[in-house]
């Protein structure tokens, strides 16, 4: 604790709890056996070259990645409905969307970046992003 | 600028004599500087203050004295600000019929940066923070704010930020981008000396206590409300406060990632947004809004919190509409997300694109507007107080309105493409955050100032600043639209068209009133304190509040409530005036608080030193500055002196004086 808030009207129920879930041995063997599964299949994808297409393996492999991060998420940083009333999956999903709409925005805009450029110019010479 | 010396040496690195300014203007803003200064810490040694500020202010970590301090700074820096702005109307005003004016081109853009740089980051940052501070933890019930160290390191990390942009005035220079420094002109390439770099290392320093206060309020408002203040009971002031707080946690790692890449382009060689080897610039422009657009309703929301507390305590009644003021105040906080583009229209991008942002744009003014009617509807029918702080919110409510209508032209993509750049653009946006913050804030100052210091503001002298501010204010601006139409782009220096003079005449006037109108603000608070006696708050409830910050003595006790509050309903001091609740008089417990630290007062120093000779290219200082924040950092987690009880005798003390005070009242 570098900081300390003081006396927080901690009218949340039970004055034991916090409102943090703390997880118990059984989520965190679950979470990490999950993981262990979710990396090792990605990992065996692309060392064997089991499948033809390496846009399909690319695919498979993001796919799985968000999962890890989910199962992280849930069983390593307890992100649940309940603890702290709800709040930190609140801003869960409010990071989430913020972050989607950059990176989304972001794409969108800069692959936009050249649609109305004055026709009479060089189009080669205009194209030192994204082509 | 031929003369500067480039060399570095190991010890000063690209600091030499070279960097002291050669121009008079400079020299003598230098002097006169100097001398204030020097007088200014002499009557602080004379008096002996010294020791009293630094343990009851710079090392405090009460949030009405870190509020107090972030105010102050914010009203220092406005000066710096607004002397940056008569420089540029006079040079416009000068410089035609083939004069140069009396400003050169290095000098002039030096200053359209600092003057925009200084009034968003030092002036309407600051502002909104330390109102955001001192009121929110008493409109919420709560002692103090959750992380009271983190306070005082925000703070003081902001006035560091300061501090490094103030240091370019007199050693090398500021940057000559813009406000936004946008590459390639602030690549290494077109800014090869120091300006760029104190805007990055200003900016990243005020940066970290942005954001660290942004976690702060944000924690306080969700953990530590008095029992019973579910959200929806939440006073307005308190929800715009929240809803700021999300754009600050939510926006501000993008400004500072943005000008981390800017640092490596300059500082390292990469290429990110320079024109070769991949990079592109508008990947900045694009990054920079998104912070950019939160980044104006950072600075919007908390004001429009204020005037929902004037109104509804000037006209005597509750907010009109309370629920559809929340969501529509959430509904900016999502939608500020997606509009940046707007910034930028005249990229190139395609139509699918354009439209998208120009619509969501005008989409957003649509919460904004509804606003606006909730406070006429809860003016109508109300016994409307005209005060200091009713003056001011309908002063924005008329100025506010007609810049919002400009923003919404602006909107429209082909539109914009006319009005991209020009002087059209700097009326609307000075005419929104003039009339919105600035007034907010004067609205704030006038409404909180009794709750913060017990004795109200004179008003003779805050109107004679109110007409002066809003005469002032519009004189100055509406020419810019004009000049705007007539085809006048921003950050011109000279002008050869000698129709446009007359306009730019107008402006400069109106400069002069806004001039007059902030030394009477000065006066104003110089004869308030002078005459306090004559007006003093012994209630506490000066306007016949409504809210909980009104509901303890004025100025507050350091602990804020003897007894934590219990809240039923919104408007909670109103409901308790109402049901005749009786103050409690004995059985006074001992209250927890936070100890003073001068910790983050050191952090935010060695934060500056670093920030300094990173922009210098001193390397030894910077690496040893930085080592020095992280040994301090860690020597402070193990100082376990941290809290304190204020002892039952001394709150019963405290208590039995306000009694006595109230006694006199009824008397």
């Amino acid at each position: 604790m570098s900081t300390h808030s003081i006396e927080p009207h901690s009218h949340h129920e039970g004055a034991s709890h916090d409102g943090h879930d703390h997880g118990s041995y059984k989520s965190y063997i679950t979470g990490f056996v999950l993981s262990v599964i979710l990396t090792a299949i990605p990992f065996a994808l692309v060392m064997t070259g089991g499948l033809e297409s390496r846009a399909l393996t690319a695919v498979i492999v993001i796919a799985f990645a968000v999962v890890q991060i989910l199962v992280h998420m849930v069983y390593f940083l307890h992100m649940n409905s309940r603890s702290d009333e709800g709040w930190t999956m609140m801003s869960m999903i409010f990071t989430v969307v913020v972050v989607v709409i950059m990176l989304a925005g972001s794409l969108w805009v800069m692959y936009h970046l050249n649609t109305n450029m004055m026709p009479q110019m060089d189009h080669n010479q205009m194209q030192g992003f994204g082509s | 600028m031929a003369t500067i010396d480039h060399s570095t040496t190991f010890l000063l690195g690209r600091l030499n004599w070279s960097a002291v300014p050669t121009d008079p203007i400079v020299l003598v803003t230098f002097v006169v500087v100097a001398i204030g200064g020097a007088a200014a810490l002499g009557a602080l040694t004379y008096y002996r203050l010294w020791g009293y500020l630094w343990k009851e202010w710079f090392t405090s970590v009460d949030h009405k004295k870190i509020g107090i301090m972030y105010i102050i700074l914010a009203i220092i820096m406005l000066v710096r600000g607004f002397a940056d702005a008569v420089m540029m109307r006079i040079q416009q005003v000068w410089a035609f019929n083939g004069s140069e004016g009396y400003l050169n081109a290095h000098h002039y853009d030096q200053i359209f940066t600092a003057h925009g740089v200084i009034m968003i980051f030092f002036v309407a940052m600051p502002f909104v923070t330390g109102l955001m501070n001192y009121v929110v933890p008493l409109q919420i019930g709560a002692r103090d704010v959750s992380f009271p160290f983190l306070n005082n390191f925000s703070f003081w990390m902001t006035v560091g930020g300061a501090v490094l942009v103030m240091a370019s005035l007199f050693v090398g220079e500021f940057a000559q981008t813009g406000w936004l420094a946008f590459p390639p002109l602030s690549g290494l390439g077109y800014s090869p000396w120091v300006g760029v770099d104190y805007y990055i290392w200003g900016l990243q320093v005020a940066g970290v206590g942005t954001t660290l206060s942004g976690i702060n309020l944000l924690v306080t408002i969700i953990k530590m409300r008095a029992p019973g203040m579910t959200l929806m009971r939440m006073p307005v002031f308190t929800w715009t406060s929240l809803c700021t707080n999300i754009l600050i946690v939510a926006s501000f790692p993008v400004l500072t990632m943005t000008l981390i890449l800017l640092t490596l382009d300059r500082y390292v060689g990469t290429n990110f947004f320079t024109s070769e080897l991949g990079g592109n610039s508008m990947m900045y422009i694009n990054l920079i809004w998104i912070w950019g657009h939160p980044e104006v309703y950072i600075l919007i929301l908390p004001l429009f919190g204020v005037f929902s507390e004037v109104t509804s305590t000037f006209c005597g009644k509750r907010l009109f509409g309370y629920s559809s003021m929340v969501y529509a105040t959430v509904c900016i906080t999502v939608l500020s997300y997606i509009v940046w583009l707007h910034h930028f229209f005249t990229m190139g991008s395609g139509a699918s694109v354009n439209a998208f942002f120009g619509i969501t744009t005008m989409i957003i003014s649509v919460p904004t507007g509804a606003k606006i009617f909730n406070w006429l509807f809860t003016m109508y029918q109300g016994r409307v107080r005209y005060d200091l702080p009713m003056m001011w919110t309908v002063a924005f409510m008329l100025t506010f309105t007609v810049g919002g209508m400009t923003g919404v032209l602006l909107a429209v993509p082909p539109a914009d493409f006319v009005l991209h750049n020009s002087l059209f653009l700097i009326a609307h946006f000075h005419n929104v955050i003039i009339g919105g913050v600035l007034f907010g804030c004067f609205a704030a100052i006038a409404y909180w100032w009794p709750k913060a210091f017990g004795f109200k503001l004179n008003v003779f002298w805050g109107k004679v600043s109110f007409w002066c501010w809003v005469v002032g204010f519009w004189a100055a601006f509406m020419p810019l639209y004009v000049l705007g139409l007539m085809g006048v782009t921003r950050r011109m220096r000279v002008f050869d068209d000698p129709d446009l003079r007359i306009w730019f005449i107008i402006a400069a006037l109106g400069a002069a009133l806004i001039a007059m109108g902030i030394a009477a603000f000065f006066i104003q608070i110089g004869v308030s304190i002078w005459k306090r006696k004559e007006n003093p708050d012994l209630s506490g409830d000066p306007w016949d509040g409504r809210t909980l910050e009104w509901a303890t003595s004025s100025p507050p006790p350091a602990y804020n409530f003897a007894f934590t509050p219990v809240v039923h309903g919104l408007d909670a001091w109103a409901e308790m005036k109402q049901e005749g609740q009786k103050r409690p008089k004995a059985a006074f417990m001992p209250i927890h608080m936070p100890r003073y630290t001068g910790t983050g007062v050191i952090l935010a120093g060695l934060s500056t030193v670093c920030g300094f000779a990173l922009v210098w290219y001193i390397w030894w200082l910077a690496a040893l500055s930085f080592l020095g924040i992280i040994v301090v950092a860690i020597a402070h987690t193990f100082n376990y002196d941290r809290d304190y009880y204020v002892p039952v005798e001394e709150v019963s003390a405290v208590e039995g004086e306000r009694d006595l005070q109230l006694a006199k009242l009824g008397a």
